[in-house]
């Protein structure tokens, strides 16, 4: 067992639009790459050119779609990586301490040189965001881009996660939801931000915004802010004497002028 | 900190250094960050100073890396040993290829330049591949325009001097309502997405006109699940709309565009239908001022959009007249369309309700002024927050130009175009067809072409016919069944060399195009076409060279392989004379450097074209003294003179004081420059010229500073196209160059000067009711056509390629998750996997493009999903029409324009049991693969 902190000093975390996103994969990818790189073990891909390649990715988009009951069906893509949550039962289930969570920021992290790979921690997570790496036989998971945040050999704008640095319709916010003046707080409270299944108990710290309502123009009921447009006159040649009347009527008047 | 969390170093370094160029992931061509550690490639980001992406990447642009690294890589130039379609090669010296090249390409050139074709597929370097076809002397050059967007890209060009993407773009940062018509998921695609992240950000309003409600129209606030084909009979319907109730931009229509010029109605002369015009060659309006005819352009004038004038006992009209007679016509009526575009009457016209409301009732105000080309101040900008995009899924149709054309009208009643709000043109567009080339192909044996291949008629003489009416180029582009064919016909060129019609060639050169496997129609043939021979049992097609950095399909039909580098291993100018990236409110152009040096015995095409024109003395690619005069591309790209002053790159030019932007000598350390800048030079537009374009006179003064013209061109838009009307009267009996009779009726039809919607023209050959499903592939935003499937990550996320299939289709064969079905199209069948989706139209179906491959291709396992389940719709589509009995063969194309009818495609579906083995149908045999297959595993990391 490894405890949790009582309380984190920040609680980082991101906040992710499904109103927005549009399921290009950006996000997926930018991450691989940065974490190929970066912390830990490579991420690494079994059979990558072969009959089933299998690889570790901490962020994967899935798609879904609603069938609502007299409108057409949507598409919703739904991007998914680690919540960081503040009651997170990967922590507390792993065996060794590897899995952690950051006191100062609330970042949940593994310790790959303590973990012993014994999969607790993803069977533990309600979410599925834990991969363990076929290769390294390490579980990796989100690391917010740790090493990108802080670190002083980026240039200030880009210490930031790089899923959100690389997200092209800016459909995902990074930032301190402990500071309710935070762009991730404001935005949750004004799009109506939502826990991932809250019922599990687990107070993830990333939230989504819903999709905005869709198809308002199916509506059948005539809209008196939105009302068909009225045929300036269905008169035989109408049109032209219409026409006539509206160039009048612009600046210059009958016959136009310089104006 | 507590005690037991770890010490965790959380400044890193990030690399040893970043050097900056531009992605070709896919044709967006974004600015990169490329991370380097110990001389290799470690990470791959978006550049935030770019004028494109801003910071902002892709997947594919992210997955850069698996693609410089790719298995599939070509190693070194290849002749082939097997026979063709096998794969099989013996590796030769980049001496030996070239002197294989010149004994083939020398005595074409001396006697027959035609019978070389050189297409050149998804090339960036279009300026530079066409001075070579040119130097050569061949009329057979195109990129692949033709079998992708064309239609986009002429409508525009005819309507309004430029249409989307490298052209315009929606006025993002002011626009409250954006509409986007049909698939646009494959081009442009960071920007478009940014735009709709900026967009919801301010809450504005996003409307998808698609069959298919995935990628940007899955966040669409309204969603229009049309059919296939009859987006224009929608557009049209919609101005039927506006017109009806008068809310059109009378203002703009008068002052900005041709709906003010007075139309020849004298049904005897050979002029009937053209515009009115003065003794210069300028068409006339009536001048609001004094009642009397004007010159268009006149100082002062106020064009009027209603007076009519009486000239020789004949009432001559203005187009706005002929307008409203064409919008008007109660067959364009929401009621008439409702049925066809699947689509109800009521929310046609609360769609047309809407426009009109922002449009009109919610304008803004920009409190800038500027003057127009007629000498008058206008205090103010007033926009049209109406904007739109589209891209090739209203394209690849067989009413393509036609509903493009509608498209851009329908922006045009709006004032919606480069206005506040509305869409925006990209420096050096707006340049309407008549400040662009026309077509050329006098072929002198020997000698140089008599001008650039491509361009834009104006009318029959301009086509590209022999005096006895047979074609001059290969793919019959710029003949009667095609006239505007402005990015020539790809897809008909290996057909008609097969086909020996217009005539047999010799060799057929090709750069990056997929032809025999996603991107031909008819696959299937086309594999048999390249490979037939002849009583001798020679190759009908005798020589194929063809160059590419990956083994694709297309490398096994090849006699001569020149392997070109991956795009970081290269140097590359996306150019102002080719296909720009720029912004709204900057010019822009851009390099490519050799980040990393090539691993392999590769050579960069470009370059491999320098040498290989020196060999052939092309002309513009040898010094006087028979020299080869550019060492390479890089060379070409700094030296060569377009005209006096113009070259590749418009950046740091030498001039009289020191460097310049736009004009000006060749610069011996321009590349550097720009490497030192990022990789790209951008110009920005001043305030007072960043709308109204065409008309306005601080816009038209600049580009000629810059360089895009050497005199002020200010133009109206047309959505009366006159070329149009001249094909038109030629086809009614008119003028010394005249359609056969058996295409007559179909000039007359289709080429209307104002937009028309007619169904796709197969549909009056098939049997309808029994093809009673609409068959569509797009392109995955992860993936750029075959490319990505070799990309290790890529693959993992479109690996597999079912077709989708809505409801009510479904529940009819009574189809179940893992079935699979037979689907038919008069042309073919192929068996292959189904899967479920709702959010479809009812009569649709579809699947990702290229996804399937073929075994042995891009260095994959030859049980990889992609060679297994998945497939190709391209096995459905032939490249003709069904034989009319007539003995013609009738192009699969628009008739206009020639763009490949790819989403005409109508199919029939059944349940049917698994194939053995999953294996989806048609099955072709392996080939041999060239270069290996991939590892079974990979760890990447290159730094320590």
């Amino acid at each position: 067992m490894t405890t949790l902190p009582t309380s984190t000093d920040r609680k980082l975390g991101l906040v992710i639009d499904l109103d927005t996103c549009v399921g290009c994969h950006a996000c997926v990818i930018s991450c691989k790459g940065w974490n190929t790189e970066n912390y830990g073990a490579p991420l690494s891909d079994q059979d990558p050119y072969g009959a089933n390649p299998t690889g570790t990715f901490l962020n994967r988009v899935h798609s879904y779609e609603i069938q609502p009951e007299a409108a057409p069906a949507q598409l919703i893509h739904f991007p998914k990586s680690c919540l960081h949550c503040e009651d997170a039962p990967c922590v507390t289930v792993c065996p060794t301490g590897a899995s952690y969570k950051r006191v100062e920021d609330g970042i949940v992290l593994v310790n790959e040189s303590d973990c012993i790979g014994c999969g607790l921690c993803a069977w533990a997570c309600p979410y599925g965001a834990r991969e363990m790496d076929a290769e390294e036989k390490v579980m990796k998971k989100c690391t917010l881009c740790v090493d990108r945040i802080y670190n002083e050999n980026l240039p200030e704008e880009d210490r930031e996660p790089a899923c959100v640095r690389t997200c092209p319709a800016g459909a995902r916010h990074f930032g301190d939801f402990a500071d309710p003046d935070s762009n991730v707080s404001q935005l949750t409270a004004q799009r109506g931000g939502m826990d991932l299944m809250p019922e599990m108990g687990t107070k993830p710290v990333n939230k989504y915004l819903p999709p905005r309502p869709k198809d308002q123009s199916l509506k059948e009921e005539v809209d008196i802010l939105a009302p068909f447009l009225e045929p300036i006159t269905e008169a035989p040649k109408g049109f032209l004497g219409w026409l006539d009347k509206a160039l009048d009527a612009m600046p210059g008047g009958p016959k136009g002028g310089s104006n | 900190m507590p005690k037991d969390q770890p010490n965790l170093d959380t400044s890193p370094p990030v690399s040893d250094e970043v050097r900056k160029t531009t992605c070709y992931m896919c044709a967006c061509r974004c600015g990169i960050n490329v991370h380097m550690k110990d001389g290799k490639v470690a990470y791959i980001e978006g550049n935030k100073d770019h004028p494109v992406n801003r910071g902002v990447l892709c997947a594919k642009g992210s997955a850069g890396i698996m693609q410089v690294n790719a298995p599939s890589r070509l190693k070194a130039p290849l002749k082939r040993v097997g026979e063709r379609g096998s794969g099989e090669f013996e590796e030769i010296s980049w001496e030996e290829a070239l002197t294989l090249a010149t004994e083939w390409l020398e005595p074409i050139r001396k006697e027959a330049p035609e019978k070389l074709a050189f297409f050149t597929g998804r090339d960036q370097s279009q300026s530079f591949t066409s001075l070579w076809a040119q130097g050569f002397g061949t009329p057979n050059y195109a990129a692949h325009g033709g079998f992708c967007s064309v239609n986009m890209a002429a409508a525009g060009i005819y309507t309004m001097g430029g249409a989307f993407w490298e052209f315009g773009q929606p006025d993002w940062d002011h626009t409250k309502m954006f509409v986007l018509f049909g698939v646009a998921e494959d081009h442009d695609s960071n920007p478009i997405k940014m735009g709709i992240g900026k967009i919801k950000d301010r809450g504005a309003r996003m409307v998808g006109v698609n069959p298919i409600r995935s990628g940007y129209n899955a966040v669409a606030d309204d969603w229009f699940g049309i059919t296939p084909g009859t987006d224009g009979l929608l557009i049209m319907a919609l101005i039927h709309e506006l017109f009806k109730a008068g809310k059109l931009d009378l203002d703009y229509l008068a002052r900005f565009t041709n709906a003010s010029c007075l139309v020849n109605e004298d049904t005897k002369s050979d002029q009937f239908g053209l515009l009115m015009r003065d003794d210069d060659g300028e068409p006339l309006v009536i001048d609001r001022n004094t009642g009397h005819l004007a010159p268009w352009n006149g100082q002062g004038v106020e064009p009027d959009l209603s007076g009519t004038h009486r000239a020789a006992g004949v009432t001559h009209r203005p187009v706005f007249h002929l307008m409203a007679d064409r919008f008007l016509d109660p067959k364009y009526a929401p009621e008439e369309a409702a049925d066809k575009t699947g689509i109800s009457a009521s929310r046609i016209k609360r769609l047309a309700a809407d426009m009109a409301r922002v449009a009109f009732d919610e304008e803004i105000v920009l409190d800038r002024s500027w003057t127009d080309f007629r000498g008058k101040k206008h205090d103010k900008m007033v926009g049209r927050p109406v904007s739109m995009h589209a891209m090739r899924g209203i394209s690849a149709h067989s009413n393509g130009f036609q509903t493009c054309r509608a498209l851009h009208t329908l922006q045009i009643i709006l004032g919606a175009v480069e206005t506040p709000g509305g869409m925006r043109f990209k420096p050096p567009y707006p340049k309407p067809a008549t400040a662009h080339p026309k077509p050329h192909g006098k072929v002198t044996p020997g000698a140089a072409l008599n001008g650039p291949h491509l361009g834009y008629p104006h009318g029959p003489d301009d086509l590209m016919l022999h005096e006895d009416g047979s074609a001059i180029r290969i793919d019959k582009a710029y003949t009667w069944e095609n006239p505007l064919s402005a990015h020539g016909m790809m897809h008909m060129v290996i057909s008609n060399a097969h086909a020996g019609d217009p005539y047999k060639i010799d060799t057929l050169f090709m750069y990056m195009a997929n032809m025999s496997w996603n991107s031909s129609m008819n696959t299937t043939g086309v594999m048999e076409m390249l490979t037939d021979k002849d009583e001798n049992g020679d190759y009908v097609i005798p020589h194929i060279i063809y160059s590419d950095a990956y083994s694709s399909e297309m490398v096994a039909y090849a006699d001569l392989i020149l392997p070109d580098t991956t795009y970081l291993e290269r140097h590359d100018c996306i150019s102002l004379l080719d296909r720009p990236i720029s912004e709204a409110d900057g010019v822009a152009d851009a390099i490519r450097w050799p980040v990393v040096e090539p691993d392999r015995d590769v050579r960069g095409f470009q370059s491999v074209l320098c040498e290989l024109g020196a060999r052939l003395g092309l002309t513009g690619f040898v010094n006087e003294d028979g020299s080869q005069k550019y060492e390479d591309y890089a060379d070409y790209i700094t030296n060569h003179i377009r005209r006096p002053g113009i070259g590749p790159l418009a950046g740091w030019r030498m001039g009289e004081d020191g460097l310049q932007d736009g004009r000006g000598d060749p610069n011996e350390g321009q590349l550097d420059s720009y490497i030192q800048n990022g990789g790209f030079w951008v110009s920005h537009v001043p305030e007072e010229a960043s709308y109204y374009k065409p008309f306005n006179m601080a816009y038209q003064n600049w580009a000629v500073e810059m360089g895009f013209y050497d005199s002020v061109q200010p133009y109206i838009f047309t959505p009366y196209v006159e070329p149009l009307r001249r094909m038109q009267l030629a086809a009614e009996g008119h003028g010394r160059v005249q359609p056969p009779d058996h295409l007559r009726q179909q000039v007359k039809d289709t080429m209307d000067p104002l937009p028309i919607w007619y169904a796709p023209l197969s549909d009056e050959m098939i049997d309808c009711d029994e093809y009673n499903v609409h068959a569509l592939t797009q392109r995955p935003m992860a993936m750029y056509h075959s490319w990505g499937t070799q990309n290790a990550w890529l693959r993992q996320i479109h690996g597999r390629n079912p077709l989708y299939v809505p409801t009510k289709i479904w529940e009819a064969n009574g189809f179940e998750d893992g079935d699979w079905a037979k689907v038919t199209s008069p042309s073919g069948t192929i068996t292959v996997p189904v899967a479920h989706m709702a959010a479809l139209n009812e009569n649709t179906v579809w699947t990702w493009n290229a996804i399937g491959k073929r075994k042995g291709a891009w260095a994959l396992d030859k049980d990889a999903p992609e060679t297994k389940e998945g497939f190709l719709l391209n096995h459905l589509i032939h490249e003709l029409l069904p034989a009319k009995g007539d003995g013609m063969r009738w192009s699969n194309s628009d008739p206009i324009t020639g763009q490949a009818a790819w989403f005409d495609l109508r199919v029939k579906i059944e349940k049917t049991d698994a194939p053995a083995a999953d294996q989806s149908k048609p099955e072709f045999s392996p080939q041999e693969s060239p270069v290996g297959k991939g590892p079974k595993s990979q760890a990447w990391k290159v730094g320590k």
